[in-house]
């Protein structure tokens, strides 16, 4: 649904994104991550039209967003950053104008406000004005009026960004929920939500594409992915040594693999290393990688830029 | 299909009702009224006249415009940014002329309120004589058509910042400059060393020289075409600062 070729924006002598290529099917829902200013929000506002791309072509469902922008925001439902909205108005007010701006009529419209008021939790606010609203509730009127028309692309840039913890819950459910029949792309830069919501993260730095996979994929590149984590009783490094390089943790002794062994070889081998030995082992397992230190590790700190 | 007409419709429509969701609005009129009334019948010396007209009326329009028009149209687009909903509006199906289109006609709509409601002064001079309504009429054509163009003048400089007070105050110097080059006192002044081609090259710049035959009531194509072609030229700039202010 979304195509994206050699994506370049600069602005001045400053390439923000810089030959950005990736593809969205339906059904698929993309993380977008990266540290601050990595390109994030101005990958997404080139995908929705909102600013024309530097170089390189974006097309949504066919259409060439700078050629054919009509046809292609038709099918996009956008979720700026900071999640604006129009202070005067009230939400069901906010909501009828994008009900009205996506060409929705009569009981159509009806109908779709109703719906995304249900999705979107907004029961409680619906004839409020929308600058007396909290945070949360600003930003899920911002997120319904994407959702209005039922849009076979989503964009949402930081889709969860000052919601409370359950309403972030909610949320990335409603990812989920979406990324079945749609093609969702959202940005976030909490690493949780790419296991609760994505089927597959690219994470971006400096404006270029650092890794791109499953959930799964970003964690086998962790330094961690594949050791081994035992604890117990008469544990020791040195009995481990042989098999790895070793570590405590935690009270816990942790096992690297060396080379390109097995995932499965290192645990076999520990666990008969246990029996051997005679330990009461109390925990044992293998480690998935982490994403953080991932993340950590392919982008830059923001103090290391110049 | 969403039709271009309907989409320049429901942005005015939202504009309009946003003009009216806050009491800045009534204030506006109120005193946009006050100010005529006392404009026309204090300053203006409507009765010491003793004619049946609207002179004293129309002739204090593009002073009073001055300030009050950039006032209505100050926040049509730096608002929009400031809030971060310029983001929202272009990025749904609409194209930026159909947006900039509609934000324009609902705040000449509302300024054709204001100025519908001065119809007292109408009835005023109409009980007290008989004047000629036709001149009458051709005077307030052309006060709406002045109210046109210092506003699309608002919404030019309101598309260049995000600040209603920066996009104000560069409209009204603006639209000073196009009152003062064609204003007597000035074009005088004008008139001592240079020519006189010259000075009525530069007030025909001003939007005095074409509002003057509306007064009388003269309905000129050059004036009509003078108003318009500022309205589209000034609008046509705001959609090239709006393109500008989204490549970066």
């Amino acid at each position: 649904m979304i195509r994206i070729e050699n994506l370049v924006k600069t602005f001045g002598p400053k390439r923000v994104v810089d030959g950005v290529t990736f593809n969205v099917e339906r059904g698929e829902v993309l993380g977008f991550l990266g540290p601050n200013g990595a390109g994030k929000s101005t990958t997404m506002r080139m995908i929705t039209g909102f600013i024309p791309p530097s170089a390189g072509r974006v097309s949504v469902g066919g259409h060439d967003v700078v050629d054919s922008p009509l046809e292609a925001k038709r099918l996009i439902g956008y979720l700026p950053e900071a999640a604006p909205a129009y202070p005067d108005m009230t939400v069901h007010g906010f909501l009828a104008f994008a009900a009205d701006m996506r060409g929705l009529e009569g009981e159509a419209k009806r109908k779709a406000i109703g719906r995304v008021v249900e999705l979107c939790f907004l029961d409680s606010v619906v004839h409020q004005n929308i600058d007396t609203l909290s945070k949360g509730y600003k930003h899920r009127t911002c997120l319904a009026q994407a959702l209005i028309h039922d849009p076979e692309v989503l964009v949402l840039d930081e889709p969860t960004d000052g919601l409370d913890p359950n309403q972030k819950h909610e949320v990335r459910n409603l990812i989920r929920e979406l990324g079945r029949r749609k093609a969702v792309v959202f940005s976030t830069h909490i690493l949780e939500e790419v296991d609760a919501a994505c089927s597959r993260a690219i994470i971006i730095d400096r404006g270029r594409i650092v890794a791109n996979g499953t959930p799964q994929e970003l964690r086998g590149m962790s330094r961690l992915a594949g050791a081994v984590t035992v604890a117990g009783q008469g544990v020791n490094g040195d009995a481990l040594a042989p098999l790895g390089r070793v570590e405590q943790v935690d009270g816990a002794w942790r096992v690297y693999p060396q080379g390109a062994r097995q995932a499965g070889e290192l645990v076999q081998a520990v666990i008969e290393l246990a029996a051997r030995a005679g330990w009461r082992l109390e925990a044992l397992r293998t480690e998935e990688g982490q994403l953080d230190e991932v993340f950590r590790r392919i982008t830059l700190p923001d103090t290391a830029r110049a | 299909m969403i039709s271009a007409w309907k989409s320049v419709r429901t942005i005015a429509r939202r504009e309009l009702a946003s003009y009216f969701a806050s009491p800045v609005a009534y204030v506006f009129l109120v005193i946009y009224l006050l100010l005529t009334g006392f404009f026309t019948f204090t300053v203006g010396a409507f009765f010491e006249r003793g004619e049946a007209s609207l002179i004293s009326f129309f002739v204090w329009h593009p002073w009073l415009y001055l300030v009050l028009v950039p006032a209505v149209g100050m926040r049509l687009w730096s608002e929009e940014r400031r809030a971060g909903t310029l983001e929202l509006l272009l990025t749904m199906p609409v194209t930026a002329w159909q947006a900039i289109l509609g934000k324009f006609l609902a705040s000449w709509a509302f300024l054709a309120i204001a100025l519908a409601l001065t119809f007292p002064v109408v009835i005023t001079v109409n009980l007290l004589g008989s004047p000629d309504n036709g001149i009458i009429v051709a005077g307030y054509l052309g006060s709406l058509l002045l109210a046109g163009a210092y506003l699309a003048i608002s919404c030019m400089t309101s598309a260049m910042t995000r600040n209603q007070v920066v996009a104000f105050i560069l409209a009204v110097v603006i639209c000073l400059f196009l009152i003062l080059c064609g204003f007597n006192p000035v074009t005088d002044l004008l008139t001592r060393w240079a020519s006189p081609g010259f000075v009525d090259t530069v007030a025909a710049f001003s939007v005095i020289t074409h509002f003057d035959g509306f007064q009388k009531g003269v309905i000129d194509t050059r004036d009509l075409f003078y108003f318009l072609s500022v309205i589209g030229f000034a609008l046509f700039a705001t959609g090239v600062i709006l393109r500008n202010y989204r490549a970066g």
